[in-house]
């Protein structure tokens, strides 16, 4: 397969098998009563790393940060830091900081001293105190909030705040819930990158946990998908996009055409499949799929292209009729409905301003893409 | 909310911007509904006040009713002022002269501060325990603290003889589990006093702490310790000081009456024990002198009031900084 971590800067310390992870959930299983939050869970987590722990919700992302905080206890399994059994250590003796996904800033003190009671609870020396609490504000700009309380702050103020102080201790991982949950989609945006940044700047590990795909692919390094406590995949955003490794994960993030069938030859590393409708698809990268196994054929919307006539190159094609169309601007979405009635979502470019083949409701119009624009999955 | 609103605005303004008719209505209409409590207040707190407050004027009388001037209507307006040139301010002189009034002010004071304190250390952990239990045995546990106040108030203190007294339930079962060899004198004394009223007004200092601990949200404990504050320190750091607006509360609901009280020390405190509800009762019935009782409550409603209305004015203020 073509190397997809390349998108990103170089750092990947997961591909070296020299590297030490920093973070490790071992066979890590919690139940609530009957039911199982976290199941069997391994994973590997390395320094610096911005990892995110992406799923719906209830699926077992929160409680495996709040493991790690210490808020719960695993039912079995082992969790390391940095070679170190966490086991028995309570929260408050954790190198880890936690910033919450209500923020939990404490209302009757100032913004100054919600920075400044974790460095108290250390014992650290006022003159330091007041120069870290001073370091920290200007980090996230509010130095002229110093002596406000947190009621008297906007939401994006408050998200800083937050932040300022579980940044404040130097941990050696933050943990960040639903870290931008709260704020509206602007400034979400602006604070993805500032977060990004902070994490460079500083050094840190960041654990992130979001139900936002957007979010989890702009900032980290690494994605851990997750569904009913079980990691799905892990993998860069880049790989997690063009090369997810089943049928969930595909459909989970972001838009995409999944077209059933069964391999009916497979040559090298390629193959051919004969979708439900009976068309014939010819793949490269085909994985493990062998003659005869049921797969899916994955395929974003973006990797096809609609045209009113049949295009003489394309390795597939497929006619169809053009069901629907969503003008977005920037870009315009088909459906178009195949002959077995499944409909297959097409987004094209609106890199013109007048389309040089229009297509309206109701025409004719054939789908094509190349052999390596899909995947093929047999999960 | 859009009568709240009417309210604060000129009635003109009002029917301007919604039309004539309607608006108008409904602006009486929502002045009416503000009426009402003020009306309340009046009918039974300050006319009863005004009339005790005349009658500490007065001076005592062996008559029906026990004190002069009366006023009747038959009198007519110049009757009345020759009747007011009658009042003075005698009984209060009174209650300076004599120590026995002082010295029950003071102990009624420390006693209801005391027993506000323990009745704060009982009921802290129960308000608490009630806040973080499963919101499903919540409504259970609430109940259980008001299931109390089904029976007579009367009847609990007299149960409470039964088990303080020497040869009581107390005595008897420390006495069987060999704790004591001789029964503790606890009857009629102030211990009794303090048990009796924490028993009585305990509610009142739970309900108002489990109001504020309820609403607390509980991740700012989280927070505390993934900052490095063990348990004990986050409590004093960040949940004690949150609970401060129903700790002033209950206090305040159990040391008010608790000032007063005439039942408890009566029952319970046996006659050696000074407290001002006594002191007031005594007063009344057993001398019949209705306007030197009535002194006693005026002063104990101001030894009450005042203070109140200092906590009061700090606590505006503090809100309107904090907002």
């Amino acid at each position: 397969m073509k190397s997809l971590g390349s998108i990103r800067r170089s750092f990947a310390p997961w591909n070296d098998p020299q590297a030490r992870p920093y973070i490790s959930f071992q066979n890590v299983t919690k139940r609530f009563g009957d039911f199982t939050a976290v199941n069997d869970l391994s994973l590997d987590i390395y320094e610096r790393e911005f990892f995110a722990l992406l799923g719906a919700s209830g699926c077992g992302k929160s409680t495996l940060l709040r493991m790690l905080a210490g808020f719960e206890t695993p039912t079995s399994g082992r969790i390391l830091l940095d070679g170190q059994d966490l086991a028995g250590i309570p929260p408050y003796k954790r190198p880890v900081n936690m910033m919450f996904q209500s923020y939990a800033l404490f209302p009757h003190m100032t913004v100054e001293a919600n920075i400044a009671f974790g460095l108290k609870q250390d014992g650290m020396p006022k003159a330091q105190i007041a120069e870290r609490v001073a370091e920290m504000l200007k980090l996230v700009r509010l130095e002229q909030f110093a002596k406000r309380k947190p009621h008297q702050l906007s939401g994006g103020q408050r998200q800083r705040v937050a932040l300022a102080r579980s940044v404040a201790k130097r941990p050696k991982v933050l943990l960040l819930d639903e870290p931008l949950g709260a704020l509206d989609k602007k400034l979400r945006e602006a604070t993805q990158f500032e977060l990004m940044d902070l994490q460079q700047d500083l050094g840190l590990t960041f654990v992130v946990v979001t139900h936002d795909q957007e979010e989890a692919m702009t900032m980290a390094d690494r994605i851990a998908i997750m569904d009913k406590g079980k990691v799905m995949q892990v993998a860069t955003p880049a790989e997690i996009y063009e090369a997810p490794s089943s049928r969930f994960v595909a459909d989970f993030v972001g838009s995409v055409n999944m077209l059933e069938g069964t391999v009916t030859s497979r040559n090298g590393n390629s193959v051919v499949i004969k979708g439900n409708s009976g068309a014939q698809i010819s793949v490269e990268n085909a994985g493990d799929a062998a003659p005869g196994a049921d797969v899916a054929f994955a395929i974003r919307p973006e990797k096809i292209r609609v045209t009113s006539k049949r295009p003489e190159t394309a390795a597939n094609a497929m006619e169809g009729e053009v069901w629907d169309i969503a003008y977005l601007g920037d870009m315009t979405v088909y459906h178009i409905k195949l002959g077995d009635g499944q409909v297959v979502k097409a987004s094209a470019l609106n890199s013109a301003r007048v389309s040089e083949d229009p297509l309206t409701w109701s025409d004719r119009a054939w789908i094509s893409f190349a052999p390596d624009a899909g995947v093929v999955l047999t999960r | 909310m859009s009568q709240a609103s009417a309210v604060t605005r000129p009635a003109s303004e009002a029917s301007a911007s919604h039309g004539p008719g309607g608006t108008v209505l409904s602006a009486i209409l929502s002045r009416l509904v503000i009426v009402v409590p003020y009306l309340w207040l009046l009918v039974f707190f300050l006319a009863p006040f005004a009339i005790v407050f005349k009658i500490s004027l007065s001076e005592t009388a062996i008559s029906m009713p026990p004190y002069f001037p009366v006023f009747s209507w038959e009198d007519g307006l110049s009757g009345f002022w020759e009747n007011v040139k009658e009042l003075s301010f005698a009984n209060y002189l009174w209650l300076v002269d004599d120590p026995l009034y002082f010295n029950a002010y003071i102990s009624s004071v420390v006693i209801a501060a005391i027993s506000t304190f323990l009745a704060l250390l009982v009921g802290y952990p129960m308000a608490y325990a009630m806040a973080r239990a499963p919101s499903s045995i919540r409504m259970v546990l609430l109940m259980l603290v008001i299931l109390p106040f089904w029976t007579s108030f009367l009847i609990r203190v007299y149960a409470w003889i039964g088990i303080l007294k020497p040869e009581g339930l107390l005595n008897q079962f420390l006495m069987w589990a060999g704790v004591i060899d001789s029964p503790l004198q606890i009857m009629n004394t102030h211990t009794a006093i303090y048990i009796g009223i924490v028993y009585s007004y305990l509610p009142f200092m739970v309900l108002p702490l489990y109001a504020t601990l309820e609403k607390m949200d509980f991740s700012l404990i989280e927070a505390a310790q993934d900052l490095g504050c063990p348990p004990i320190s986050a409590f004093w750091k960040i949940t004690f000081p949150l609970s401060l607006p129903g700790v002033v509360a209950g206090c305040l609901l159990v040391f008010i009456p608790a000032v007063g009280e005439f039942v408890i020390p009566d029952l319970l405190g046996g006659s050696q024990t000074l407290m001002i509800g006594k002191t007031l009762w005594n007063e009344f019935f057993g001398n019949r002198d209705w306007p030197v009782a009535s002194a006693v409550a005026v002063v104990l409603l101001l030894i009450l009031v005042v203070p109140m209305m200092f906590f009061q004015r700090a606590q505006a203020r503090s809100q309107e900084q904090e907002r």
